[in-house]
């Protein structure tokens, strides 16, 4: 028998209402509830919606984590109502939780989105394998388990959309992908058995979409309900594009490969070597803040350059392990 | 108490852009007694940019901090929370898998070097958190900043991702709702500023590849702490300090709006609080202008 005990506890529910039919702008309306510990985010928009206001709007199907249709934002996280329980929220939020659509600017109805965005991107991606499969095969396609393993994270994707609208990005460069998108491409890029595999590449790596403009912020990696660890896909997508010799000289992929340079070099980061290799000329425009930052000390010169102590070591070790290739 | 003592990784900017913050750092461990060995013989840690285009070596050039830190049979305290990020990855990849801990040390074997993984790796702000404590802090607090609204602005690769962040501390971080800055700013008798954008990005590293981008995450946050009705910031990252401090000109046309604070490394407010002088504290190296004090 488990001893894991239930507790009840009495929680003010702060939920955002907007009708784009009829209001001009949204509210919040209050609702307060005794929650059990065991509860889900999800039986508590359906007790509003059965128990208080039938008009209440959600996406809700599978309750089994397995659709997606459920993604909400709970104080700002996003979350997957059918898999975050009460005990969970209010131990990270206490007993004030606010329950707002994904993304406020894509509400439709209550907690409902215009999701577009996310599945445009999605689609643009070709989220499907493609490989010329013969009618008539005469043996399976294999595919080993560790090469299975490279795919497995990012294939348990749902298509929440928990990521996309807690990535800072996303909100302000209508352009970029996205976490999602990014990590369901790398989910086809490490399939063995996808013949596109050069070709979706360099579509990815085309600037408009911004693989390059992932801040690194890992918020995707904290919401994500499924661990698909998004941010560790785009970062193996910048590897991808280095190893398939698709990554093309860029400022992105120079200040990348301008790490290396610099180590090898001074063992350190050489800043002002790396900001020159990056931009090229376009160093130009950094020179105002630059011409500051040197009048209060902040910018070191070449012929001053600290280097690490044991430099050769460093220097043998970037000899003996590098793996990629620019 | 026994004298605490930490193997101190610089990181690069805290020699190059931020020279107030190695003076900091310097100046309130010798105010708290803590012993800083530092670790003359650290490479850059990558920044998460040395990862994505060659992951395997970036693994190895950690292995090697990590190893030296190791050397003195002490914990390893970063001043960076990028260096954090990527140290403590290391650490947690290798830890948790025999065979890359394998592929890596052959690596190191030719340099006379082993990463064993019996050196922990932490941000110096939970170090003085967790093995110091903020309770002796205030005791030793001589200058409150009781006079100060202080917004505390996080950074990222501290407290994302929190799985991570948290085998490293003691004093569990909710990345929601983070409050080790805030428990700071009040052990320094300041009181703090709530708003939206303290655990959010500031956008530093893609300042070159999406500068717009960029501008406008650190613009947000500047408003943010402006809005909280905030005197200044703190931050216990460098890249955030340069983000916030050097580049408010980029960040006000971004959004539209004049924004600027003046930003302390969390080493200097300490060091305000403790009566560490401002030439020890390195304020005259802001851009924007530490005007306060």
């Amino acid at each position: 028998m488990s001893t894991h005990k239930i507790t009840t506890q009495k929680v003010n529910f702060k939920v955002f209402r907007f009708n784009a039919d009829e209001d001009y702008l949204p509210y919040y309306e209050d609702y307060n509830m005794e929650v059990t510990s065991e509860e889900v985010v999800l039986d508590v928009l359906n007790r509003i919606k059965w128990d208080h206001d039938g008009s209440f709007s959600y996406r809700r199907s599978c309750r089994h984590g397995i659709c997606g249709a459920c993604a909400i934002k709970v104080n700002g996280r996003s979350t997957l109502a059918c898999k975050e329980r009460m005990h969970d929220m209010t131990e990270l939020f206490g007993a004030e939780l606010t329950l707002e659509p994904l993304s406020i600017k894509r509400a439709v109805k209550d907690m409902i989105i215009d999701k577009g965005d996310f599945w445009e991107k999605h689609d643009a991606i070709h989220p499907y394998l493609i490989s010329d499969v013969d009618e008539h095969p005469e043996h399976e396609h294999l595919v080993t388990p560790h090469e299975a393993e490279e795919l497995l994270e990012a294939d348990l994707c749902i298509q929440c959309g928990a990521c996309h609208y807690a990535c800072p990005v996303v909100e302000i460069n209508d352009d970029f992908f996205g976490p999602a998108a990014f990590a369901k491409a790398y989910r086809f890029e490490a399939d063995v058995r996808d013949d596109a595999h050069t070709e979706r590449l360099q579509e990815l790596h085309e600037e408009k979409q911004g693989l390059w403009d992932c801040v690194k912020c890992y918020e995707c990696a904290e919401v994500c309900p499924k661990d698909v660890n998004p941010i560790d896909k785009i970062t193996k997508l910048h590897q991808m594009l280095f190893k398939e010799g698709v990554a093309t000289s860029n400022v992105a992929t120079r200040h990348a490969v301008g790490f290396l340079h610099s180590i090898k070099k001074h063992g350190v980061l050489d800043e002002g070597g790396l900001v020159l290799y990056s931009e090229g000329p376009g160093i130009v425009k950094h020179v105002p803040v630059a011409l500051k930052m040197f009048t209060k000390g902040k910018i070191v010169m070449p012929w001053n350059m600290p280097k690490s102590d044991n430099l050769d070591e460093i220097q043998k070790l970037v000899k003996s392990s590098s793996t990629a290739k620019f | 108490m026994e004298k605490l003592r930490y193997a101190l990784f610089t990181g690069c900017t805290a020699k190059q852009s931020t020279p107030e913050q190695m003076m900091s750092t310097m100046a309130v461990a010798d105010k708290l007694g803590i012993e800083l060995v530092e670790l003359t013989e650290a490479s850059c840690c990558g920044a998460s940019h040395l990862q994505d285009y060659d992951d395997f070596l970036s693994l190895v050039l950690n292995a090697r901090n990590i190893a030296y830190a190791e050397k003195h049979s002490l914990t390893m305290v970063t001043i960076c929370n990028t260096c954090q990020l990527n140290t403590a990855m290391t650490k947690h990849r290798l830890d948790n898998n025999a065979e890359l801990k394998a592929k890596v040390n052959e690596k190191l074997k030719e340099v006379g070097l082993e990463y064993k993984g019996t050196s922990n790796v932490t941000h110096f702000l939970y170090a003085i958190i967790d093995d110091f404590g903020l309770d002796k802090i205030k005791e030793m607090v001589v200058t409150p900043l009781s006079q100060f609204n202080i917004a505390p602005f996080y950074g990222c690769h501290n407290i994302r991702p929190s799985e991570l962040q948290n085998e490293s501390h003691k004093t569990p971080e909710n990345p929601y709702n983070p409050t080790s800055l805030d428990d700071l700013i009040i052990a320094c008798g300041g009181a703090t500023v709530d708003y939206k954008e303290k655990n959010k990005c500031c956008g530093f590293h893609v300042e070159l590849q999406a500068p717009h981008t960029a501008a406008v995450l650190t613009g947000t946050a500047i408003a943010g702490a402006m809005d909280g009705n905030a005197d200044w910031m703190v931050t216990p990252c460098p890249l955030c300090h340069l983000k916030l401090d050097t580049q408010t000109g980029h960040a006000s046309e971004a959004i539209g709006r004049e924004v600027a604070l003046p930003v302390l490394h969390m080493q200097q407010m300490l060091g305000l609080a403790l009566g560490c002088s401002q030439e020890q504290l390195g304020l005259k190296h802001h851009l924007t202008k530490v005007d306060f004090v």
